[in-house]
């Protein structure tokens, strides 16, 4: 086990550490005119070679990487370069609100998965798996943007027409400030969210508890005749949530760099927001230090999904 | 249809010389599924639609990028509803919007089945070598297939369109170059098991080197889940090109394309529905039919997911 | 003396295992297969006769050791360099449904070997493919079909044509009836006989079925835990049995008339076979065999001619059994005298 889990990190580590050469490269070798926008309009040759030192524009690539790393192992991504702020610290504001955003979505998608997948499994063919299947189909279809932005023409823009100013149109606020607005900022966005990754829960849960529902010691505990819910819930559910897991745990992992359209479509200033908005600014070490937190996020969740893949699972070989 | 179909077969079974293969079967289940026939003839219109667009503009009158201020905008300069004239209303500039609606499912369609097969091929290529070689080539390839999947994909394709500015080129070969892994990954798994299988041993007893073992003998193994997959990528790929749209990295204007149109539309949704609702639902319909069409698909080449 | 058609000289074959462990697999096997006969390799699941087989078509690179065809060594050559003796040394795997690609038809399947060494392609191809396919019995019409739609007999039919598409000069079947019901592996047995007098070839027969082997086989090696017991021609391994291991298989073999069948001894080894990681030291039978004295559990019998046997009769035991010795009655006596 320990020395799965070292070979595991260390294969992790090797992956960032590959973005971070990957994504340096390709921006930092991407014309830039960073220092000529921070110059303004009146910008002197001199003032611009002045704003590159100090950004340490004018050092060759390499040389800006191995500052980049050596301070990044140090747990110091740099500094925007709009207002001189940590990008850790643009980071650790938006992060809570990406993970309000995730986390609640994700409660809302798993119930909504796994008991349409119960369901379905349950009654296979009949004309509510074949209803359910078709529902979890139609919202996965939808584009993240249309369904954020059909959700608010209805219960934001129609249901204040009518009087019912229950949401806002976008925006967040903070859980210090009571738990009431938090709900009601993100409950849309939680929806909007929910609803698109219920499709593949739904399926994943039909599919595998269609698996484990045929299986021989299912029928032997129907035989000694427990009742058909238990059977399902008990004996069943818990075999089958092994896949559903997995799932769940990559999914978060991208989650933290991969909600950008929610945000961006509800005025939620967490993580995508903020890296869409450093990239028209081309604010690169924000940019950059997002897309490694994310990245990092998700091989993160990789490697919790694994062990938590080995410990439920005696039958998973760890090499 | 169907019945004339089976009753041939009845006929010619004696001397059926003809090896029904585990292909010819799945399409045979798959004619069979209602819903994904249906699908299936909903693609074909929108594929036709998409051919036949300069018949919208010439029956309405109404080329894609034409402004008309004066009929086209009500004297507030405000889009215009559904009427005689615009079938679908007009846009915030006094296009026609049913117009641009079809032109705009060239853009989709293209980019869907460009970036799908840029990515299946690559992603069907490495995935083998990775599988089938082994050693280093499988160690730098898996390495490489973890990186691409664990970039914030969404983040990295502005980013990067952002850098060298938005084109049909540039979003073709950013979805392709991100969605490859996955492929990869699917195949590479295939792959292992699969040559552990006797009859790669018997090829190799034969003569066989590694190129026409790979090919020849693992590759038609390996069709089924990337015909499935591949299904369910095009409408994975039309929305990741509508979602850069209306992230507005698409195309530069004023090229009609459906994620763009959307975008447009956001500040005018309160006021002219019909802007924001033929867009959104030409991209819906469309990703329903392909997600719909790809659901019949898998049921098919694997009639085992959906039994009893 | 008949001509040596293959020649395996001291041949090992290990293979690692996850917990840095060796699997001896095959541990030092010489022999000689001559020119049209027929040798029978029988041994218990696991004995590494498949690996042995595998080795002698250079389908392994050997740990150590040399196999040599034609006076060619062909265990060290590279695949390329293979190649051109692929066309006279086949294989007729076990599994006639894993060793036939179920995605591609069976005309293309026999086809290969035409296609792979660029002989005959087109309407040529197909010609040549269709008489094969009469050959081993098969309908000719049946060119365009996939593995799925025919039986067990048949798809090992389909592997046969395959094996012979290119007149090889040696083939070697591994396990070719095992995976098939008895009424079945009589035709094929048949099939292979017909075949081996039609085009002169010469066979190395692997089999766990005595029986089987016995049938088919003008010589016959019996192999125990990666390692040869007894090597004798066929009439002599059943006349004049010298290893206590060979008795134990013939005493399990069924017998036609009921009233020999009581009479005779039965023989049950105790035990299982040991792990191929940690083979026992010098007898790598001794742990099961009735006769085991302490001498084998340090000594290891060489593979030689004992009891004044002919040169072709070589055994690999240090009290190897006399003609009529009842070894039912043995006791292995392993202490310390």
């Amino acid at each position: 086990m320990a020395m799965f889990l070292i070979r595991r990190i260390g294969h992790g580590i090797l992956v960032l550490w590959l973005i971070s050469v990957a994504v340096f490269a390709l921006f930092f070798v991407a014309p830039s005119n960073v220092a000529q926008t921070l110059a303004g309009r009146q910008g002197t040759p001199e003032t611009i070679a002045l704003i590159k030192h100090r950004l340490g524009l004018d050092l060759p690539v390499w040389q800006q990487y191995l500052h980049f790393l050596g301070n990044a192992v140090k747990g110091n991504l740099g500094y925007d370069y709009y207002h001189q702020v940590p990008v850790t610290h643009i980071i650790g504001q938006a992060l809570p609100i990406t993970v309000s955003l995730a986390l609640g979505a994700a409660v809302l998608w798993l119930a909504l998965g796994v008991f349409n997948g119960v369901i379905s499994a349950t009654h296979p063919r009949s004309l509510a798996d074949r209803g359910l299947t078709l529902f979890a189909l139609f919202f996965y279809s939808f584009p993240s943007f249309l369904l954020g932005l059909l959700l608010l023409y209805f219960l934001y823009f129609r249901l204040t027409l009518s009087g019912f100013g229950w949401f806002p149109a976008g925006g967040y606020a903070p859980l210090a400030g009571g738990i009431g607005p938090w709900f009601q900022h993100l409950l849309l966005p939680w929806v909007a969210l929910a609803l698109l990754l219920a499709a593949t829960y739904t399926r994943l849960t039909r599919g595998s508890m269609l698996d484990v529902l045929g299986e021989d010691y299912i029928r032997t505990a129907r035989s000694k005749g427990i009742r058909e819910s238990r059977v399902v819930v008990v004996h069943g559910l818990r075999s089958a949530l092994t896949p559903v897991v997995t799932q769940f745990g990559i999914d978060l992992g991208q989650l933290i760099g991969g909600v950008v359209v929610t945000e961006t479509v509800f005025s939620l200033p967490g993580l995508g927001q903020t890296a869409v908005t450093a990239i028209n600014q081309q604010d690169l070490p924000v940019i950059i230090g997002i897309v490694l937190f994310a990245s990092a996020a998700v091989v993160v969740a990789n490697i919790l999904v694994d062990i938590g893949y080995a410990v439920l699972d005696p039958r998973v070989r760890l090499h | 249809m169907t019945s004339a179909i089976e009753m041939v077969d009845v006929i010619d079974e004696p001397k059926a010389i003809e090896g029904r293969s585990p292909f010819s079967l799945a399409l045979r289940r798959l004619r069979k599924d209602k819903v994904a026939m249906i699908s299936l003839v909903v693609i074909v219109l929108i594929v036709l639609m998409a051919i036949l667009a300069p018949v919208f503009a010439a029956v309405t009158g109404h080329p894609p990028n034409e402004q008309y201020r004066d009929i086209g905008l009500t004297p507030d300069g405000l889009p215009r509803g559904p009427n005689g004239t615009f079938w679908l209303g007009t846009d915030d500039l006094g296009r026609d919007i049913l117009v641009r609606i079809a032109y705009g499912a060239r853009i989709s369609l293209l980019v869907g089945v460009i970036a799908t097969a840029i990515t299946v091929v690559i992603g069907v290529v490495l995935g083998l070598a990775a599988g089938f070689l082994g050693g280093i080539t499988d160690t730098i390839l898996a390495r490489l297939i973890d990186v691409v999947l664990s970039v914030p994909f969404l983040l990295v394709a502005i980013a990067l369109v952002s850098v060298t500015g938005p084109s049909l080129t540039v979003t073709v070969l950013v979805i392709g170059c991100f969605s490859w892994a996955s492929v990869a990954r699917i195949v590479r798994g295939q792959v292992l098991s699969l040559r552990e299988r006797e009859f790669v041993e018997a090829a190799r007893s034969l003569g066989a080197g590694d190129r026409r073992i790979m090919f020849v003998d693992v590759l038609p193994n390996v069709i089924a889940p990337v015909i499935v997959y591949t299904t369910l990528l095009i409408p994975v790929v039309i929305v990741t090109q509508a979602t850069l749209s209306f992230l507005g990295l698409g195309l530069p204007p004023p090229t009609p394309d459906w994620g763009g149109m959307i975008s447009e539309s956001q500040n005018y949704y309160t006021t002219a529905w019909w802007f924001i609702l033929f867009p959104g639902l030409a991209l819906l319909v469309t990703t329903l039919a392909f997600n719909l069409f790809g659901d019949g698909v898998r049921d098919a080449f694997d009639p085992r997911a959906d039994r009893t | 003396m008949t001509d040596v058609l293959l020649k395996v000289d001291d041949v090992r074959k290990e293979f690692p295992t996850h917990s840095k462990e060796v699997v001896q697999a095959v541990a030092g096997v010489s022999l000689e297969v001559h020119k049209g006969e027929t040798l029978g390799l029988v041994g218990e699941t696991g004995c590494g006769k498949s690996t042995l087989a595998r080795c002698m078509a250079h389908l392994y690179d050997v740990t150590s050791g040399s196999v040599w065809f034609e006076g060619q060594e062909i265990s060290k050559l590279s695949r390329k360099a293979m190649r051109p003796l692929r066309r006279d040394v086949q294989v007729i795997f076990q599994d006639p449904y894993g060793s036939l690609n179920p995605r591609r038809r069976v005309g293309s399947i026999i086809g290969d070997p035409f296609a792979i060494h660029n002989i005959a392609s087109g309407n040529d191809r197909k010609k040549k493919v269709q008489e094969l396919m009469e050959l081993v019995g098969l309908n000719p019409e049946h060119y365009n079909r996939f593995p799925a739609e025919f039986s067990g007999g048949q798809r090992q039919r389909i592997g046969v044509a395959r094996a012979l598409a290119l007149r090889p000069k040696l083939v070697i079947c591994d396990e070719p009836v095992s995976a098939l019901d008895v009424s079945i592996q009589a035709q094929i047995i048949n099939l292979l006989s017909d075949l081996q007098r039609e085009f002169d070839l010469t066979y190395v027969f692997i089999s766990h079925d005595l029986s089987v082997v016995r049938h088919v086989s003008d010589r016959i090696a019996v192999m125990y835990l990666g390692k040869i017991v007894e090597l004798a021609p066929t009439s002599e391994l059943f006349g004049q049995t010298r290893h206590p291991y060979t008795r134990a298989l013939l005493s399990a073999l069924p017998v036609a008339d009921p009233d020999t069948a009581d009479s005779r001894e039965q023989i049950i080894l105790g035990g299982d076979i040991p792990a191929a990681t940690n083979p026992p030291t010098g007898c790598r039978f001794h742990t099961r065999c009735p006769k085991a004295r302490l001498d084998c559990t340090a000594e290891e019998p060489p593979l030689e001619p004992v009891l004044n046997d002919q040169p072709q009769h070589r055994t690999a035991c240090l009290y190897p059994l006399t003609v009529g010795e009842d070894l039912s009655t043995a006791v292995p006596d392993l202490k310390a005298s």
